[in-house]
């Protein structure tokens, strides 16, 4: 971190919301402005994006004075753990189903808190899946494939 | 029609035996999420929005309401009996709540706060049915240049109460409305910020989005703050039944409390949270002798009890009359009501009364439920927030992940989910709110559709948002709400409120 930056929560936040808004101007150029009269797709978030881009630079600028701050520290280890069990989640539904999804889900999840035993989180994790199974599938009628495309051929 | 006419219609919606069913079921599991810590109000109304796409409109809001509102209850209970807020709103309650419980007055304090809770409701209930039709008129007189002004109103508004950086929740704000404009536009046909994804032709998921930063965001920051104190000392509970100097001595604090909440839930950004901490300070500082505050005082339990309950209800208000959401449950709740083909404004009380005071006597009647349920049943809630962290948290991804899916059926959904879990977290580390970010979402595509035509109208000339009165006065409102916010003293004096 550059010493000149005194507020990298300002600075980091300003950084984001200015590349939010620079993207938008970017893909939004090959949307039609039309007039103010009558307005084509492109008009708003046009004007969004550089209302947004002009509270970016105010962060910005405002990160370089005042009083220092600093960001937490970044749990690494829960934030991988728990997207992963998200995104595991989205890639076994279809082809393994509910089931395993949830297995994995749960498993992956579990990992990612320190006070976690592998027995219980098994047992959690049979037990949610026996329970989804019964109140999505069978009670709500939801359309899960209980087993997917591997088990089913 | 009259107030007794509409309340009768709302009655013979509210009491059938299906209605009855699914508020019970709301309040049951509203107060269960109130127990439990970790998880709000947001990410349960997000989690169970798809679990009522089968049920019709009416008892599915009514079931939405219950939990809202359910949750204020439950997280006082474990606020008072073992120091624990269940729910942001019962934060102010644990200072003199628990401190009651360990004086042996526990069932004192529950009972203060579930009489103050439900005197609140029933006031606000009241008010909701006269005030709603009376503003749903004038709303009805609005034209695109007045509702555009009323919509930065309400969003800029609901940040000048919240705590934080007022630029930040600007830009929150901002790209959740630019998050609400992908998808194809209703004007052109064309379809923006889509990336090729067919899956965002419809928009981005609002349920996704409210799971991804408040579901699992707020996981990864659970897991990283775990030292939750766990062995908290449980205090017994005796007597329930208040004695006659406890009653003279909770019934100003309750007036007070219902009073002060039911005004602040009107307001956008207000809400249970607001008002709570609000009629806390108030009390405290009437107060003859203000150190007995943090003791025991029984006037810390009944006034912030009754005032967030009475502003939870009375948030209902905006959203009903004018189709803005003043807080991220009322979004959700438009959200729900958008998917279940209502268009939530004046409209909804004009073609479909049935539905609205249906909903807001079921208010009062879940209120009652709550009353009746929720003493007998404290047993109960006490074990569950015994339940570790560790077992709740991989439940609540299993719902977040199945809750996803079933609202459109893909897979796509859930990928955006994780994004924004990502996102919610990066945010929180930046002090960046995600509230303001998902009122933008809901708004977006709306405020677009005004924005167009009040300049269609005026023929491109954008002074016509100051040269119409009633929209000028509304701008006026909003650039007082941002001056008075940036000054420093009144700036300060916000944060003093925000951190009793």
């Amino acid at each position: 971190m550059p010493v000149f930056i005194r507020k990298p929560k300002d600075f980091f936040a300003g950084l984001l919301f200015l590349v939010v808004a620079l993207g938008t101007l970017y893909v939004a150029r090959d949307y039609s402005m039309g007039s103010a009269r009558r307005m084509g797709p492109g008009y708003f978030p046009t004007l969004l994006a550089w209302a947004l881009a002009g509270l970016a630079v105010i962060l910005l600028v405002r990160s370089l004075f005042g009083g220092r701050d600093a960001i937490d520290r970044i749990a690494l280890k829960p934030l991988a753990l728990v997207i992963a069990g998200a995104i595991a989640f989205a890639i076994l539904l279809r082809p393994a189903g509910l089931v395993v999804a949830i297995l994995a889900v749960v498993l992956i999840g579990a990992a990612g808190s320190s006070e976690s035993r592998p027995l219980p989180a098994l047992l959690l994790a049979l037990g949610l899946a026996a329970g989804s199974v019964l109140v999505f599938v069978i009670g709500l009628e939801q359309p899960f494939p209980i087993l997917g495309e591997w088990f089913t051929g | 029609m009259d107030l007794f006419g509409n309340l009768a219609l709302g009655l013979a919606t509210a009491v059938n035996l299906e209605n009855l069913l699914y508020c019970f079921a709301g309040c049951l599991l509203g107060t269960l999420v109130g127990v439990l810590p970790g998880i709000g109000p947001a990410a349960t109304i997000a989690m169970l929005l798809p679990a009522t796409f089968a049920l019709g409109p009416a008892p599915a809001l009514i079931m939405m309401a219950g939990i809202y509102y359910g949750a204020q209850y439950g997280g006082s209970t474990t606020a008072i009996l073992v120091n624990l807020p269940g729910e942001a709103s019962s934060v102010v309650t644990t200072i003199d709540g628990y401190q009651m419980a360990r004086q042996g007055r526990g069932g004192v304090a529950l009972a203060t706060a579930a009489i103050g809770s439900f005197f609140a409701g029933t006031v606000a209930t009241l008010l909701i049915a006269l005030a709603a039709p009376l503003l749903a008129d004038v709303s009805l007189s609005f034209g695109p240049a007045e509702y555009f002004s009323l919509m930065i109103l309400g969003l800029v508004g609901s940040v000048v109460l919240a705590r934080g950086s007022l630029i930040k929740a600007l830009a929150m704000i901002l790209v959740g409305l630019l998050i609400g404009i992908v998808g194809t536009d209703v004007n052109s046909g064309a379809r923006r910020f889509a990336f090729g994804f067919s899956e965002l032709a419809g928009g981005v998921s609002l349920v996704a989005v409210a799971m991804g930063m408040f579901g699992l965001g707020e996981i990864i920051q659970n897991l990283q703050n775990q030292a939750r104190d766990g062995t908290a000392l449980f205090a017994r509970i005796t007597s329930l039944m208040p004695t006659r100097a406890d009653f003279r001595a909770m019934t100003p604090p309750i007036l007070r409390g219902t009073a002060l909440g039911s005004l602040l839930g009107v307001l956008p950004g207000g809400g249970a949270l607001l008002s709570s901490f609000a009629a806390y300070s108030l009390e405290k500082k009437i107060a003859r002798d203000p150190s007995r505050f943090g003791r025991g005082a029984i006037e810390g339990v009944a006034a912030p009890e009754a005032a967030n309950n009475a502003g939870a209800q009375t948030s209902f208000i905006p959203l009903l009359t004018l189709g803005i959401p003043s807080n991220v449950v009322m979004a959700l709740m438009a959200g729900a009501m958008i998917i279940h083909g209502i268009q939530p404004g004046p409209g909804v009380m004009k073609s479909n009364p049935s539905l609205f005071f249906g909903l807001i006597v079921s208010m009062w009647i879940g209120n009652l439920m709550l009353l009746i349920l929720n003493l007998p049943l404290v047993g109960i809630w006490v074990r569950l927030v015994r339940l570790p962290y560790r077992f709740l948290y991989p439940a609540i991804m299993v719902f977040c992940g199945i809750g996803v899916f079933t609202i459109n059926g893909n897979t796509f959904d859930i990928y955006l989910m994780a994004l924004f879990g990502v996102l919610g977290y990066i945010f929180a580390k930046l002090d960046c709110e995600p509230a303001p970010l998902l009122l933008g979402m809901v708004l977006g595509p709306l405020m677009e559709e005004y924005f167009r035509r009040a300049l269609l109208l005026a023929r491109g000339d954008p002074m016509v948002f100051v040269r119409e009165p009633i929209s000028a006065v509304l701008l006026g409102m909003t650039v007082l709400a941002v001056i008075a916010v940036a000054s420093p003293s009144l700036r300060s004096k916000r944060d003093e409120a925000l951190q009793e």
